[in-house]
């Protein structure tokens, strides 16, 4: 059995954040990672980032990813499990976690799950074939591994996701011969919008895939338009040859722990799905667990950074390490999120954080098990 | 295929391994999981549905989906996404549930 202050589930820009915040005032932490190292999808992310200058703005994924990544090194009360995956909770306190083929024990006074996001699916004959990928797996290919999905790539979404892959997809050489979104409008920024533009890489808005075509892996893509109504407009069919198909439809927070655990839920649409309830510190109902990062709704690496240093301070201050510097960055942590949840860009979050604080979640609430 | 140069990124590829696939041999790099390998390798197919055998490949690459699942060295649903291949290790595609008899 493994003792410890604070859990962390997941080493994502939320959790490696959490983990310092709390390691910082003295809590003794344990990180854990599903994957071979830390970083989360960071590690994929080769692109600048957007937003205010305080907050990372103008670097690499990767290099946000190495900066943490060295800052958990250094520290000396985190230890970090790799290739370790949390499978469950019990009413002792206990989490069960399995590393490799081996499951171990662990109890913390407080949990902090950054546990990310799923990718979500979109459904068209021939879905399941071969070829028809994630956009996060087209990147891990791509960015981790140096590995080329194919040749001729179909994006299915124009929102930042799809058009960030598109043009990384462009720099490794990969041909991208459309990106296919249903709404009328790109929904990503235009900056990233341009850079596939000069590519001449055509953006077919108020568009679907009516179906898939292959034996054994994508040979074909046919496109239908759609009307305002999203009615496909028979007639439009367009095929185009391809062998990749790549789903950049949006994610959806991946909560299993936190709903296993008995924390309350609510589906709350702007924010990508059933997201667990939390006060401003992001404590759940379930007062031993905190949250942070996609987890609690979908958004961006630097509100995770921002929410995840929320929850490790708050944890902090829960168990009583701290003082008033403690004090002051926790009210400067929540400054900084409220600004970059500003301007047009963050209505969208802002709109589902006040369903969540207006209590219009009552009937949200999928899930109704406790442990 | 394998990315040879790239604008930003560097892949440090040292090691090369070889292993089994279906008894053919495959070179890989130490480092890549054993779907990477099969993808630069031009293998998509990882296994057979349960119920219609059909084709199934890679689709999330994070160890979420269960799409990869193969049998590896001899133990089915390994999730090839997040296991890293190995020198002489043994790689088959998975039909249906897969068994533990043999």
């Amino acid at each position: 059995m493994i003792k410890t202050n604070v859990l962390v589930i997941g080493a994502g820009p939320a959790g490696l954040s959490a983990a310092i915040k709390a390691s910082e005032y003295g809590a003794n932490v344990a990180l854990l990672e599903r994957d071979f190292k830390p970083g989360g999808q960071l590690i994929k992310q080769t692109h600048r980032f957007f937003g205010s200058k305080n907050e990372n703005a103008g670097t690499r994924g990767i290099d946000i990813a190495a900066e943490l990544q060295k800052k958990i090194e250094n520290s000396t009360n985190i230890d970090i499990y790799l290739e370790s995956t949390a499978q469950g909770y019990y009413d002792d306190d206990t989490l069960l976690f399995s590393q490799k083929d081996k499951v171990k024990k662990i109890k913390a006074d407080r949990i902090i799950a950054a546990t990310g996001a799923a990718e979500k699916m979109l459904a068209f004959p021939n879905d399941d074939l071969p070829g028809v990928y994630a956009a996060g797996a087209v990147q891990t290919l791509m960015n981790l591994y140096g590995v080329l999905p194919g040749e001729r790539v179909i994006m299915i979404g124009a929102g930042n996701i799809g058009l960030i892959v598109s043009y990384q997809l462009l720099q490794a050489g990969v041909d991208v011969v459309g990106i296919v979104e249903a709404a009328p409008e790109i929904g990503g920024y235009l900056v990233h919008a341009a850079k596939i533009r000069r590519a001449s890489v055509p953006i077919y808005t108020r568009h679907t895939v009516k179906n898939v075509i292959g034996e054994e892996s994508v040979e074909k893509v046919q496109l239908i338009k759609l009307d305002d109504k999203w009615n496909e407009i028979s007639g439009t069919e367009k095929m185009i040859e391809a062998d990749t198909v790549c789903l950049a439809v949006g994610l959806r927070p991946l909560a299993d722990i936190l709903i296993q655990a008995g924390c309350e839920m609510a589906y709350i649409p702007q924010l990508g799905g059933d997201v667990p309830l939390r006060n401003k510190f992001m404590q759940t109902s379930n007062e031993k667990f905190y949250v942070a990062g996609d987890v609690t709704g979908i958004e961006e690496a630097t509100a995770a950074i921002l929410e995840g240093e929320m929850a490790g301070l708050a944890v902090a201050k829960d168990l009583g390490f701290g003082g008033k510097e403690l004090e002051d960055e926790l009210k400067d942590v929540d400054k900084k999120l409220q600004d970059l949840r500003r301007g047009p860009v963050g209505e969208k979050i802002r709109s589902g954080l006040k369903m969540l604080e207006e209590g219009s979640h009552a009937q949200r609430n999928r899930y109704s098990n406790t442990i | 295929m394998r990315i040879k140069e790239h604008p930003i990124l560097n892949f440090d590829r040292k090691n090369k391994l070889v292993f089994q696939y279906n008894g053919k041999e495959v070179e890989a790099f130490e480092g890549e999981t054993v779907a990477a390998a099969l993808h630069a390798a031009g293998i998509k197919t990882l296994r057979r549905s349960i119920r219609y055998h059909r084709p199934r490949g890679l689709f999330c690459a994070i160890g979420n989906c269960s799409s990869c699942l193969m049998k590896v060295n001899g133990i089915p649903n390994v999730k090839t996404c997040i296991t890293k291949v190995e020198d002489g290790m043994v790689v088959e595609e998975q039909t249906g549930k897969g068994d533990l008899s043999d």
